[in-house]
């Protein structure tokens, strides 16, 4: 897509020659590319954790896809045949986990009606769009990307996994995250307020929002039910209704609903909605959580809160603070950030924990929003969001405080493959912007401007 | 972080300015204030403080003040009397008079100046009845005025003043061929008036996808944009020679007529004028050698483009189409801006030779579109080239409805400049292009009295802006 025409044998040529390259002539190149090898410690790094305090002189071992070992240089022996990674001078964090996200060309639901649950977002990404080159370069390893909020129910979700270890992917399931069952994981995605109000056959009001809503849900809850009655006899099963299956499914705890909303009054419709039909849910963007903090907390909702340069930009964002993930973790809610790709650049992500804090949210909190926080809201608690023995091997390595403006990304890593080097020319292309950087095939506009403009008049 | 988390609680608590307020005053008056970010009590405080204070005298002391005009002084002061910097040097080697009220800050800056913004007339609610950034009747419209367009009260000028910004160069926006012309203000004042630095700055071009029709109104490609806007300043270029020759006195055979080529072709329109006149004897005979043009705010504004005296803000992103201004620059020989210039480093020697200024679009700006090629690094790479760089935050049609741009600033300070180089960006380099370094950009005794306060670093995320002044005032003491 950057107009590299290298055949694969001969780019395979060249990376072998790159990476043996540095290591003969600069033997302590901090974090270089290492030989190919099972074990790998990575040494000398300040390492956050996440999970834990942090560690000022720390050792992360990585046995392939998965972290063995983390911990204090002191007290964590470096396996025999281990590939010794000299991060003297770097920090260690884990890859940060984006829980609402744009990029990849995404086209969901359509014009036809407010509510599409059947429609997949896998259907419509593209896997080469340099959209995702800009993610690793942000230090982003695992991704919710989602239709826009247009629509009550705008459709299914996907969780990615940035695995572009060179050649890269050549098909968007190259990136599924796949639960017990091999089935690719995802969400659905819901909004209320303004964005998913318009002319008919869209809602007109917020009363209505939520009718039109509960009425599809317990259309869900029938349709169960006949599948329920019919006993697993094919005979008396009602026929497939793709639209209803994805609500069930939310309403099943398997689908996590990733709620667009704004206004107080919004938030309590959410809130009061997923509790009448039981779906798992997330609050995303929130501008107004703050207004009701004890509320969501008492509630035990989570929030992936966005943070933005400057209130407005349309009604339900003109009491929009940076204050917001600050009192949502005093008051107890748990908070991750996201990116909302095109709304913030995916490169800067770290900057919205950094802002958080600049407004008061505990680093620790602000770090944990990044990552954890995330992966939780993801159902991915157990396998990504901090360094841990035993959870897969994507961390990044920066050459700074992840929340100073002068720190930079050297390095992404997902299962144990590097997939971003700030040093490759073509990886420094996609993190600093330059002539070739752009989106080879997206649409000029992809998401926001036309649908949301409309909608908000 | 829990040190800054720490000085922001003491810094909005220690006051001891915030008064006792219940639950129903508050929430009346948040309605009232429309604040949308700041805290209620810390809302009150500051408005209370801004009458109170307003009228003292001002000194600030800093321990690191960067001038913009020499070194950063290490424990420097700054005394501002009556509005302006009465004096500035070491603490040791200046007194701060009696009753002076004195601010105290780890880092002192002048006040930002935003190179290019649209606040002020892309209002915070993005609401028809607070866009006033683009009139889509036209594509060229260069009479449109700024001043009566911009809202002193909209809640962005508030807020980017307090992340230390003083000084907006805004206006008309991007998206239309000619969109019509940019003021600058100070981020202060009741009305247009009390704000207003320069009435009239430039004219805002456009030169970008954003400026074409996609229906069958004109322009719909790059080339007719261009041919609309030569066409236009060709108009102009008559209605000069018009103007010039009624003002000039009847003039005897021989004597030398005035060197644009409009003046020298027999005017069509100005001999049916000749023509009219002729049936009517009487007035002929005292007659100039030509009748004054008829009045037009349009050609009248453009005839300022082509005097240098409002230079065209061309707002150009692709390569080509930054070629393309300058080609224009150099064929009407006016002055201009560049803005935006995502591709600007592909053209880096032509932009030098023409001596032209670039107004950068902000390092955060969306990388699609015509900005897809846009790079972190551009800034760098054109002040090492010695190009005539400022940073801005830009014209958003929707969230964030603006940018900051000390924010944008910062983000060159990490991929490039240094530290000053990237601060100079958002004062002194341009004030120096905005035509406004005789008053702000720099603190020096005799400029004005603008100043913003840090507690640290102002680039770094972690720091906040702790105070603002404005000719002599203090705007802001929002902690952020």
């Amino acid at each position: 897509m950057t107009g590299r025409s290298f055949t694969p044998a001969l780019r395979m040529l060249c990376r072998t020659a790159r990476r043996i390259l540095p290591i003969c002539c600069v033997v302590t190149f901090a974090c270089s590319m290492p030989a190919q090898a099972a074990v790998r410690a990575f040494v000398g790094a300040k390492i956050i954790p996440i999970a834990g305090d942090e560690i000022p002189d720390g050792v992360l071992i990585v046995d392939d896809a998965k972290i063995v070992a983390v911990g204090p240089a002191a007290s964590v022996a470096i396996p025999a045949g281990a590939t010794r990674v000299d991060c003297k001078g770097r920090v260690i964090m884990p890859g940060l986990v984006d829980t609402h996200s744009h990029i990849g060309g995404v086209g969901g639901a359509d014009g036809t009606g407010p509510i599409q649950p059947g429609v997949r977002i896998l259907d419509s990404l593209n896997v080469m769009d340099s959209g995702f080159k800009r993610a690793l370069a942000g230090g982003l390893t695992t991704l919710n990307v989602m239709p826009g909020s247009g629509h009550l129910i705008g459709g299914q979700t996907i969780y990615l996994k940035l695995r572009y270890a060179r050649p890269g992917p050549k098909k968007i399931d190259d990136l599924f995250i796949r639960d017990a069952s091999g089935t690719p994981m995802g969400g659905l995605k819901m909004a209320n307020g303004s964005n998913s109000m318009r002319s008919a056959p869209f809602p007109g009001t917020r009363g209505k929002s939520a009718f039109l809503v509960r009425e599809q849900y317990i259309k869900a809850r029938e349709y169960q039910y006949k599948i329920d009655r019919a006993g697993g006899d094919p005979t008396k099963l009602p026929p497939r209704d793709l639209n209803l299956e994805a609500l069930v499914e939310a309403m099943k705890g398997k689908r996590v609903v990733h709620h667009h909303t704004y206004r107080h009054d919004d938030i309590m419709t959410v809130i009061r909605l997923s509790q009448e039909f039981g779906f798992r849910v997330v609050l995303h963007h929130v501008s107004e959580g703050w207004k009701v903090a004890p509320e969501i907390a008492a509630a035990k909702v989570p929030c992936s809160v966005i943070v933005i340069d400057s209130p407005g930009g349309k009604l339900e964002a003109r009491n929009m603070q940076l204050e917001t993930g600050h009192i949502l973790e005093k008051a107890g809610a748990r908070v991750a950030f996201h990116t909302d790709d095109w709304i913030t650049d995916s490169r800067l992500f770290m900057r919205s924990a950094a802002l958080a804090a600049r407004a008061g949210m505990t680093r620790k909190g602000a770090l944990d929003a990044l990552t954890l926080a995330g992966a939780e809201m993801l159902d991915l608690g157990e396998r990504v969001g901090s360094l841990a023995a035993g959870k897969d091997a994507d961390f990044v390595i920066l050459n700074g405080d992840p929340l100073s403006i002068y720190a930079k990304v050297q390095e992404t890593w997902v299962e144990g493959f590097k997939v971003f080097d700030r040093a490759d020319p073509q990886d420094r292309l996609f993190a600093e912007g330059g002539f070739g950087a752009g989106h080879d095939q997206s649409p000029y506009f992809c998401c926001f401007d036309q649908v949301d403009q409309t909608s908000q008049q | 972080m829990s040190t800054n988390h720490k000085r922001l609680i003491t810094a909005t608590a220690s006051g001891g300015r915030k008064p006792p307020v219940n639950a129903a005053v508050s929430s009346t008056l948040s309605r009232i204030a429309r604040s949308c970010a700041m805290p209620i009590a810390t809302t009150l405080a500051i408005a209370i403080l801004a009458t109170t204070t307003a009228t003292a005298q001002v000194a600030v002391q800093g321990k690191t003040v960067y001038t913009m005009s020499g070194a950063p002084i290490k424990d420097g002061v700054v005394v501002i009397k009556d509005g302006k910097i009465a004096a500035i040097g070491a603490a040791a080697d200046i007194r701060i008079p009696e009753g002076f009220r004195v601010l105290d800050a780890a880092v002192v800056t002048p006040g930002l100046i935003d190179a290019h913004s649209t606040v002020g007339f892309s209002g915070m609610l993005n609401q028809d009845h607070d866009q006033d950034q683009l009139e889509h009747s036209m594509p060229i419209q260069p009479e449109l005025r700024a001043i009566d367009a911009y809202n002193a009260h909209d809640d962005l000028v508030a807020w980017v003043r307090s992340f230390g910004v003083t000084t907006l160069h805004t206006g008309h926006a991007p998206g239309e061929l000619i969109s019509g012309q940019t003021l600058i203000v100070k981020t202060k004042g009741n009305t247009v008036k009390d704000a207003l630095v320069v009435e009239a700055r430039a004219v805002a071009a456009t030169l970008t996808v954003d400026a074409r029709k996609s229906d069958a109104r004109s322009p719909g490609t790059r080339g007719k944009m261009m041919a609309l806007l030569r066409a236009e300043l060709l108009k102009a270029r008559e209605h000069q020679a018009k103007q010039k020759a009624a003002a000039k006195p009847q003039e005897k055979d021989g004597e030398k007529t005035p060197e644009t080529p409009a003046a020298k072709t027999p005017n069509p329109s100005a001999e049916k004028t000749a023509d009219a006149s002729a049936e009517k004897p009487a007035a002929k005979a005292d007659a100039p050698a030509s009748e004054p043009p008829a009045r037009d705010l349009r050609l009248e504004t453009l005839v300022q483009v082509l005097e240098g005296k409002l230079p065209l803000l061309i707002t150009a992103d692709r390569s080509q189409d930054i070629a393309s201004a300058l080609r224009l620059a150099k064929e009407f020989n006016i002055k201009i801006w560049l803005d935006g210039a995502a591709e600007a480093y592909l053209l880096i020697d032509d932009i030098k030779s023409a001596g032209v200024p670039v107004i950068i679009h902000p390092s955060m700006a969306r990388a699609v579109g015509d900005r897809e090629n846009q790079s972190f690094t551009t800034a760098a790479k054109l002040i090492s080239a010695g190009i005539p760089v400022a940073m801005q935050s830009g014209y958003e049609a929707y969230v964030p409805k603006t940018r900051v741009v000390l924010f944008e600033a910062a983000l060159t300070a990490a991929h490039g400049l240094t530290f000053e180089q990237a601060l100079a960006t958002i004062t002194r380099d341009a004030a120096k292009i905005l035509g406004i370094a005789d008053r702000v950009g720099s603190l020096e005794v005799g400029k004005d009295g603008d100043i913003a306060l840090y507690d640290g670093d102002p680039f770094e995320y972690a720091s906040h802006c702790t105070g603002v002044i404005i000719g002599g005032k203090i705007v802001s003491e929002t902690v952020r």
